[in-house]
């Protein structure tokens, strides 16, 4: 079957050409188009919670701006970074692979392995302080409903409390952190998909099969990747930094 | 057409672009801007990285025409999304009927 389609072709076909492509260029672009597409899903799923998120800061925006304030800042910026590091060295994966070097191409997949993990980490941090705090939603974990303790007036400020600016209560706040775990726990999920994904490519790079004649599937996890970084590009403000002017300018 | 390749120093550039777009959202965070201008700024450059990661790290400057529309396509469908939902839970306030 093979062979005799290979008649059709180049004789001196790439290997990786399936028989269903003209050349090379026109299977990238078909794989290019394919991932764009399944992109265009994911932004319609994301999208989804990013109108109940919308839909529920402008009912409830005290509460949201008091149930943000208590995010860590640092952990949230500090993961921005290193997403935004783990995206360029993707992108500079891709670089090294459409040039047709295969060292430090896999060099840049291991990286951005690494910082995918290391964000991943930073994330786990973060939930586990939500967990000490009483902050996990609804009775998600049954033996630890939630129930944070709020700052009384005349108190000693409490890092581990929740701070209600006036107008917000504890039921709202909850509604925070549905969408909260929801957001970041689907975003979590994305970077674990991509981190196995990188294992795969690692895998396949190492094994020397992509050149610069072939390398969509380098170039479609990359799309995946950054896709995932966009994702957190507006999650981060939009959930660590909507009330921190509130609190520090008024 | 054959394959562009991005130059080097066009994803460091953007990388730092990057970079300092973070830097600066936290910053404009903690300034009490009136009205709703701090939303407004944070978004503002949210929508300029997202933009700058697709445009280079994702290559669509560099793509055909048809991966423009592709996510042309994606952007007007969140927008209908959102026009349409929103525009019915803000206006439900506008009738005085006890529902």
């Amino acid at each position: 079957m093979v062979e005799a389609h290979a008649t059709t072709q180049d004789v001196r076909a790439h290997r990786a050409l399936q028989h269903h492509f003209e050349n090379m260029e026109q299977q990238r672009e078909a794989g290019t188009l394919g991932m764009w597409v399944f992109l265009v899903t994911e932004i319609m799923f994301f999208g989804g919670m990013f109108l109940a998120y919308t839909l529920y800061r402008s009912l409830y925006p005290w509460s949201f701006a008091s149930a943000s304030n208590h995010l860590d800042i640092t952990l949230g910026a500090v993961n921005t970074g290193v997403l935004i590091l783990s995206s360029f060295t993707m992108a500079m994966a891709v670089y090294f692979t459409q040039t047709g070097k295969p060292r430090p191409q896999v060099l840049c997949l291991v990286m951005t392995l690494l910082l995918g993990l290391t964000f991943l980490g930073i994330k786990a941090v973060e939930y586990r302080d939500k967990y000490n705090d009483h902050l996990i939603p609804g009775s998600l974990i049954p033996s630890r409903p939630f129930g944070p303790e709020v700052q009384q007036e005349g108190q000693p400020p409490d890092p581990h409390k929740l701070h209600l600016l006036h107008g917000a209560t504890v039921r709202q706040v909850e509604m925070f952190y549905w969408i909260y775990f929801a957001m970041t726990g689907m975003h979590a999920l994305h970077m674990i998909i991509g981190a196995g994904l990188l294992l795969v490519l690692i895998y396949l790079s190492l094994k020397g099969r992509f050149d610069a004649e072939y390398h969509s599937p380098v170039e479609v996890v990359g799309l995946y990747w950054h896709f995932v970084d966009i994702v957190w590009i507006f999650l981060f403000p939009l959930l660590y930094l909507l009330g921190r002017h509130l609190e520090h300018g008024g | 057409m054959s394959e562009h390749i991005v130059p080097v120093r066009i994803y460091l550039t953007i990388f730092a672009a990057l970079l300092f777009g973070t830097g600066l959202t936290v910053v404009a965070a903690f300034i009490d801007f009136p009205w709703q201008f701090n939303t407004i700024v944070a978004l503002t450059i949210a929508v300029t990285k997202a933009t700058l990661v697709v445009l280079y790290f994702m290559h669509v400057r560099y793509s055909p025409r048809l991966i423009w529309v592709i996510v042309a396509a994606a952007l007007f469908w969140m927008a209908i999304l959102f026009a349409l939902t929103l525009s019915d839970y803000f206006t439900r306030g506008w009738l005085s009927v006890g529902y």
